[in-house]
Parts: structure tokens; C-alpha cells; sequence
């Protein structure tokens, strides 16, 4: 065990803590509980939301698996990961303006909301709010386990109780905070993120004698790693280019990402956030996966792609600092983890109880239930956590990838598409969901793309098919319609 | 009260929308094309045949850290110079 990073890690995570219990100690004051607590009063600035946006996505894949990836891969693995540059511009971008003028209007908190009032129906409601709660739920798992290893292999700690320290921890916060404190703490992960990751770039790289020289060892030991196409030549340009569909496209349709899209305050929020968003995840995922390159240069022979991180940390820095850039990745999976929970748990409460259980339930009701239904999602997530399957990073893409195709063009085409319908919306969710499942089972990566691409290409079709078929019955229902 | 006059204005909040979601579909074309071009056309040689920048093969040097600059500095002069300022707030949001 090593006191030294131990100390300064846990440090880091109580002051991030700390913030995110100021944070919610001044959200007293506004007239709707439900759009403070799960969307912070649509009064997000342009850092806090570029911060809240990168922390959210940058997951235990990107911080933990990616650099573990890109240890065994090479540099064809880091050209794979900079593909998530596109996220930093791409979804504000896309979604933008058109999106939070519609989201103000509906009076949407969360996205099911925004679904429902754009298609009128409830099987959209219903199949959105359940593809958030099964899919979000594995992403969730895959974190919990992410930050326990990381937890274990800094400290020496046993995984369970690693794993305890950790859902502590982002349950306490969480719980009591709401969306606020979570970006807010997602402004400070950020940062740390940020400077975390510079750090021990540097710090590997003058370990293993300058870039040229980790470079030419590296094609010393195996000339490939330094080639676009992976250690074994396996990477081939369709299936990286394809990523460009899952993690720079596809991104706009997570959830906890596009809900980020309606709670800025005005458009000069919007535009900061483009700006500071795309630099600082370009940067943080270049740094990271460099890091897991020139790592094996430095130390090699590790064996668990998922301890790279730490190891290098501990092997290149001094204990102290060690502790506080392993803050970083730690940071990354609590604003992730952080967000799923508040997301799962807005979805159960808002979108189901509200909706259909009980309508006029009071705001001491409501308050209650937020959080108690926030704190026992945590605790189950915990329980599957202690018996975790081993590769996370392979986990958290089933999933995203999963999102993505059920709420792609739902999203995009009901802002940017009138004839879009709810046939074709809740057609395109069913043979997203389902062409997703069958291909990654049956036949994964059709065409030497990512199984992503053919899900969402036949979900499309889908959308515009039947949206196109039922056409008549929607002119009735646009009559009514069009004031939204 | 004026109905045409408060359609007019929800249009042209549409149409800058509009106009930015399509700059952010060219931009990210261009990150693609840039990224792809680089990356295979310098990276297929057989690695005994790279030429290095800064240390980095030039592909890698070209595609990824060049290429993650310059989309940073695009960005930076689209926000500024191309997208606009449109309120959000409508009166129906302040009164409830």
C-alpha cells in the first residue's frame, strides 16, 4: 500500500466532495424542484457546461480501458481515440440552438420529455425511458467497477472495499446535490482531468528519454505499434473510420450528453462551450491514450490493460503527485457515474411516477423520492458491481452503442425532420435496438465496420419509412401541433 | 397579440439553427477527411520508410496532433466569427 498516493488521492476526492456539497447548499431558492434538481435551473455558463459535457463522456473507457488499449494496440489505438475530438463540437453543434429553443418551449427536463411532447406518445415515453434504464444501467456497473480497481490497485485495498469507498462517496454527493452540484464537481473533475493527464504525459515522457526515443524502442520491439493498423495489423481503416460514427456522431444521441444541450443559459454559454469543449477533449484524449503508448516503452510487460494507468503513474512521478493525477481518472468516472445515476433516477421519477403514477404529487414528494430513488439505484449498481464481468471498456461501448441507435434519429430527425412521425420514431427504436442485439451477437461488425453503423443505418430507414407510410394520419395530429 | 410578428421571429431563430447544425456537419466532414488523408496516406508505407516529426511518425504527427490544432482553431474562428447571438427566453417560460 502506498500511503503517500492514498492520502493525496482520497485529498483530491473530498475537496471535489466538498464543492459538490457547497454547490448544493445554494440551490435552495427556485420554483421548481424537478428542474433545479435534475437540471440545475437551465442556468449553466459556457466552462461549467464544455467541463460537465467532457467529464460526462470521458468514461472509465477513455481513462482506465482506452490507455490499456492503447498500451497493447499502439499508436493505431491513440488515432482511433483523437476520433473523440468530433464530440467536442459535433453535439452542440448539431443539437445547438434548435434544440434548447424547443426544450424551453416544451418545458422538457429530460430527454424522454422532449420525446414525448414532440411525438405525442406514450410507447415513445415508455420505450425511451426503458432503453435509458437498461442500457444506462451496465454503463453504470462498468464504472462502479472501473474506479474500485483503480481504487485497488493504487491502494492495495481489497476490491469490495475499494468498490464501497468509491459508491459512498458519489451516492453522498449525488444524492443531496442533484444536477448542480454534479456539474459543478464535473467543472473541478475537469480541471483536474486536465492537467492530471499533461502531467504525466510529461512525466512518461521524459521517463522513457523523449518521444524519439520511446518511438524508435517501440518499433524496435514490434514495428506495427507504431503504424495506423494495431499491433497485429488488425485495425483495419474501415473499422477505425467507423468510430467516427460511434463516438463522434453517434454521441449526440446519449442521453446524458444531449440533456447537457438544454441547460445552458443563453447562446453565448453555448459558444464558449463549444470552444473550451472541443480543445480540452482533444487535448485530454490525445495526452491519455499517448500516455498508454509510451507507458510500454517505459514499463513493459503489464499484463492487465485496466492497471496501466495507475502503474505508470506510481513508476513515473513522485507518490504524492501520483495520488493527485489518479485523481483525474477516478474524477472522470464519478461525473460519469454521477450523471447516469441522476439520469436513471430522473427518467424513474419524472418520466414514470409523475407521468403515470401519481401527477399531483407535492414538492416535498417529489424531493423525497428524487433522492431516495437516486441512493437505492446507487446501492444496486454497487451490489452487481461485486461480481463484475472483466473488460470494461467492451461494456460501456455495448452500451453507448446501444443508446445511440435507440435515440439517434428520434432526436435529430424529430427537431430537424416536420414530416417525422411517432411511427417512424418508435420504429427506428425498435430495429435500432433489436439490429443492434442480433448483429453484436450473431454477426458482429458487418462489412468490417462497427456493429453501430448497420444498426443505425437500418434504424433510419426505419424512421424515414414509416414516418413516411403513416404520413395521413399526421397531417390530422400537425393541425394541432404546430405551435410546439 | 401579433401573431405574425412573433412567427417571424421563431423563423429566424430556425433558420440560424439550421445554418450552424449544417457548418457543424461540414466541419466535422472536414475533421474526417483531413484525419483519414493523413493518417493512411503517410501511414500504409512500411514503418522502415516513415519519415518522424518532433519525434512522432509523420502520419501520426499529420493526422492526429496537426489535425486536433487545427480543428480546435476552426472551431474557435466559426463560433466567433459565423455563429450569433438569438434569445431563448420566451414570455409563456417566465410566467409559469
Amino acid at each position: 500500500m502506498n500511503w503517500q498516493a492514498t492520502i493525496t488521492l482520497f485529498g483530491t476526492v473530498v475537496l471535489i466532495f466538498l464543492v459538490g456539497l457547497f454547490a448544493s447548499r445554494q440551490k435552495e431558492s427556485s420554483e421548481s424542484f424537478l428542474q433545479d434538481y435534475y437540471l440545475g435551473g437551465r442556468s449553466l455558463g459556457g466552462f461549467v457546461l464544455a467541463m460537465t459535457m467532457m467529464a460526462t463522456y470521458g468514461s472509465a473507457s477513455s481513462f482506465i480501458g482506452g490507455p490499456g488499449v492503447a498500451y497493447n494496440e499502439g499508436l493505431g489505438w491513440v488515432l482511433l481515440s483523437v476520433t473523440q475530438i468530433a464530440t467536442g463540437y459535433f453535439t452542440l453543434m448539431i443539437l445547438g440552438k434548435r434544440f434548447a429553443i424547443v426544450a424551453r418551449q416544451y418545458k422538457a427536463i429530460t430527454i424522454v420529455d422532449f420525446l414525448k411532447e414532440r411525438y405525442q406518445s406514450k410507447w415513445v415515453e415508455l420505450l425511451s425511458a426503458f432503453s435509458i434504464v437498461i442500457f444506462l444501467f451496465s454503463t453504470m456497473a462498468a464504472q462502479w467497477i472501473g474506479g474500485g480497481r483503480l481504487i485497488e490497485s493504487l491502494t492495495g485495498l481489497p476490491y469490495t472495499s475499494a468498490l464501497f469507498i468509491f459508491v459512498i462517496t458519489v451516492l453522498v454527493y449525488v444524492t443531496f446535490g442533484g444536477f448542480r452540484a454534479v456539474t459543478l464537481t464535473d467543472a473541478v473533475q475537469g480541471i483536474i482531468m486536465l492537467v492530471g493527464t499533461l502531467i504525466l504525459l510529461i512525466g512518461v515522457v521524459l521517463a522513457g528519454g523523449g518521444v524519439s526515443n520511446i518511438i524508435q524502442d517501440l518499433r524496435m520491439e514490434n514495428p506495427n505499434l507504431i503504424t495506423p493498423y494495431g499491433a497485429d495489423g488488425t485495425l483495419t481503416p474501415t473499422y477505425v473510420s467507423s468510430y467516427w460514427i460511434l463516438v463522434g456522431i453517434g454521441v449526440v444521441a446519449l442521453p446524458q450528453i444531449a440533456v447537457r444541450a438544454m441547460s445552458y443559459k443563453n447562446t453565448k454559454s453555448l459558444h464558449r462551450a463549444l470552444i473550451i469543449g472541443t480543445i480540452v477533449v482533444g487535448f485530454i484524449m490525445l495526452n491519455m491514450h499517448l500516455v498508454g503508448v509510451f507507458a510500454r516503452s517505459v514499463m513493459p510487460g503489464v499484463e492487465i490493460g485496466d492497471t496501466v494507468m495507475p502503474l505508470i503513474a506510481l513508476e513515473v512521478l513522485p507518490p504524492w503527485l501520483a495520488g493527485i493525477v489518479l485523481a483525474a481518472p477516478l474524477a472522470a468516472i464519478m461525473s460519469t457515474v454521477d450523471s447516469l445515476l441522476l439520469l436513471v433516477s430522473s427518467t424513474i421519477v419524472k418520466d414514470v411516477y409523475i407521468n403515470y403514477i401519481k401527477p399531483e404529487a407535492s414538492r416535498k414528494t417529489i424531493q423525497r423520492l428524487s433522492m431516495g430513488v437516486t441512493g437505492i439505484l446507487g446501492i444496486i449498481v454497487f451490489l452487481i458491481a461485486i461480481d463484475p464481468p472483466d473488460l470494461i471498456i467492451w461494456m460501456n461501448l455495448f452500451a453507448i452503442g446501444g443508446l445511440e441507435v435507440t435515440f439517434m434519429w428520434p432526436i435529430i430527425m424529430g427537431l430537424y425532420w416536420k414530416k417525422g412521425n411517432k411511427y417512424g420514431a418508435i420504429a427506428s427504436m425498435v430495429v435500432g435496438i433489436v439490429s443492434y442485439v442480433l448483429f453484436e451477437s450473431f454477426y458482429p461488425d458487418p462489412l468490417g465496420m462497427h456493429t453501430v453503423v448497420s444498426a443505425m443505418f437500418l434504424s433510419f430507414l426505419a424512421y424515414v419509412g414509416f414516418s413516411l407510410m403513416y404520413k395521413k394520419k399526421q397531417l390530422s395530429l400537425n393541425g394541432e401541433g404546430t405551435n410546439l | 397579440m401579433n401573431k405574425d410578428k412573433e412567427n417571424q421571429k421563431v423563423d429566424y431563430r430556425i433558420k440560424i439553427g439550421n445554418r450552424e447544425a449544417l457548418i457543424g456537419v461540414g466541419l466535422f466532414l472536414f475533421n474526417f477527411v483531413w484525419w483519414f488523408a493523413f493518417a493512411y496516406g503517410l501511414g500504409s508505407k512500411d514503418p522502415s520508410e516513415y519519415s518522424y516529426v518532433f519525434g512522432f511518425p509523420s502520419w501520426f504527427f499529420y493526422s492526429c496532433v496537426l489535425g486536433s490544432i487545427i480543428i480546435c482553431i476552426l472551431v474557435f474562428i466559426i463560433v466567433k466569427g459565423f455563429f450569433k447571438d438569438i434569445p431563448f427566453e420566451d414570455e409563456e417560460l417566465k410566467d409559469k
